[in-house]
């Protein structure tokens, strides 16, 4: 090959978030098909799980061309090993319930709005037509989930309990989203995109006051950490990662 | 060969997959079509991000063109700007509402920034035209749309979401 990659420092790195983010998501709430409690909502988490991959699609191949290595967006999502995901630990936590599975997607859904709004504006054409597009999808995903969490939170004792669980249970890795990193920096000052601890405060005022509506606690922060953006993963990943990629390595290169 | 504009008429005579009352044209899916060095190529914008039916409008598109001796079809995906539901006329609206779809309401950037809450918004129903209507899922049969249900004639219906 004599394809050369002139992407700023960081700037695959960082495009390998927002497609693993997605990615990772995607899958995970494509387990719910033919699952869910009921059918609105069987159709609701797959269709979001949809309009995921649909974004991890984009972001991958784009990622793949920054790289210019030839490798498309089938080798990055099937072919790479654990270590070299870049998505958000939050994204690969299992399901568990419904109430889990909404307040993820609540939580993360509120990240990935103000996060597109930035990359609205990012100095990479590509990528901010990605986010212009995906934004749209983010938004609505948002206020699904949203309505979920109100509903539950301010619901019955129980599903209030397993809502404050679900909460209890997500909010330490929420911090992973904001930790500050030199990827981060040097994106954000290439004009890639915004370095993510900069969306802490938008953050907190789409969620905190969705949360308080729902009656639920908004846990206090504390010293817990996780790295997944960094490629250090929870011990679930290896077992999604497992499924996800038993075809394409069973059967290398098949087509659908 | 075909020219341009005899590529735009044959455009509009293919239908959505999924929504086969109105074509790609119609949808604001084509966005450009220049004639080329022995062909043609068609610019589109996709729908959803995860719209499955993105390459079956591809192979159908090339396959209209062919049957219609329009020589190589070259397809390019164009992302930016990025598709909205205002770029569907009002025929298109129309045939929508005919077929039994509600037509997506307003602008697409008024709906950008809708507050949580449980109501939404009333619809008008495609069947009898009442506003007398509920909405059951936020998603339905295509990423496009969602269920609602209409209390005054008691017919179901979809809603295109504008975006």
């Amino acid at each position: 090959m004599t394809q050369r990659n002139t992407a700023a420092p960081g700037h695959i790195e960082y495009v390998l978030r927002l497609g693993d983010n997605a990615l990772i998501l995607g899958q995970r709430l494509s387990e719910w098909c033919g699952h869910a409690p009921v059918l609105e909502e069987d159709m609701a988490l797959a269709n979001t799980a949809l309009d995921l991959i649909g974004q991890a699609r984009l972001l991958l191949t784009h990622a793949g061309r920054l790289e210019g290595r030839g490798r498309d967006e089938d080798q990055l999502a099937f072919l790479r090993g654990e270590r070299d995901y870049r998505n958000l630990t939050l994204a690969e936590l299992p399901n568990e319930d419904f109430g889990r599975t909404v307040v993820r997607n609540f939580l993360f859904a509120a990240f990935q709005v103000p996060l597109y709004q930035r990359l609205t504006a990012s100095s990479d054409a590509e990528l901010a037509a990605v986010a212009a597009k995906s934004l749209k999808e983010a938004r609505y995903h948002l206020s699904h989930a949203g309505e979920w969490v109100i509903r539950l939170g301010d619901g019955t004792d129980v599903s209030h309990d397993k809502a404050q669980a679900a909460l209890d249970y997500l909010w330490p890795y929420t911090a992973e989203f904001f930790a500050a990193n030199p990827i981060d920096d040097a994106v954000s000052a290439a004009g890639i995109g915004p370095a993510w601890h900069n969306l802490e405060a938008d953050w907190e005022a789409a969620v905190v006051p969705v949360l308080v509506e729902a009656t639920l606690t908004v846990p206090a922060r504390t010293p817990f950490a996780s790295y997944g953006k960094f490629g250090r993963h929870s011990e679930h990943m290896g077992h999604l990662l497992a499924t996800m990629q038993t075809m394409q390595r069973t059967y290398p290169g098949a087509q659908w | 060969m075909l020219t341009e504009s005899q590529a735009w008429q044959v455009l509009g005579d293919v239908p959505d997959p999924e929504i086969p009352v109105v074509s790609v044209v119609e949808l604001g899916i084509v966005r450009e079509v220049a004639s080329r060095a022995g062909g043609l190529r068609v610019v589109v914008t996709p729908t959803y991000s995860g719209c499955p039916a993105t390459e079956v409008i591809a192979d159908s598109i090339r396959a209209a063109l062919a049957a219609a001796g329009a020589g190589a079809v070259d397809i390019e995906t164009r992302l930016d700007p990025a598709w909205t539901t205002d770029w569907m006329g009002d025929a298109a609206r129309d045939k929508l509402r005919a077929y039994g779809i509600a037509p997506p309401s307003g602008t697409a950037a008024a709906g950008g920034v809708q507050p949580i809450r449980f109501v939404a918004k009333s619809q008008t129903c495609p069947h009898c035209g009442s506003t007398d209507t509920e909405r059951l899922s936020e998603f339905g049969s295509t990423a496009c749309k969602a269920l609602y249900r209409c209390r005054a004639c008691r017919e179901p219906f979809e809603y295109f979401k504008p975006i």
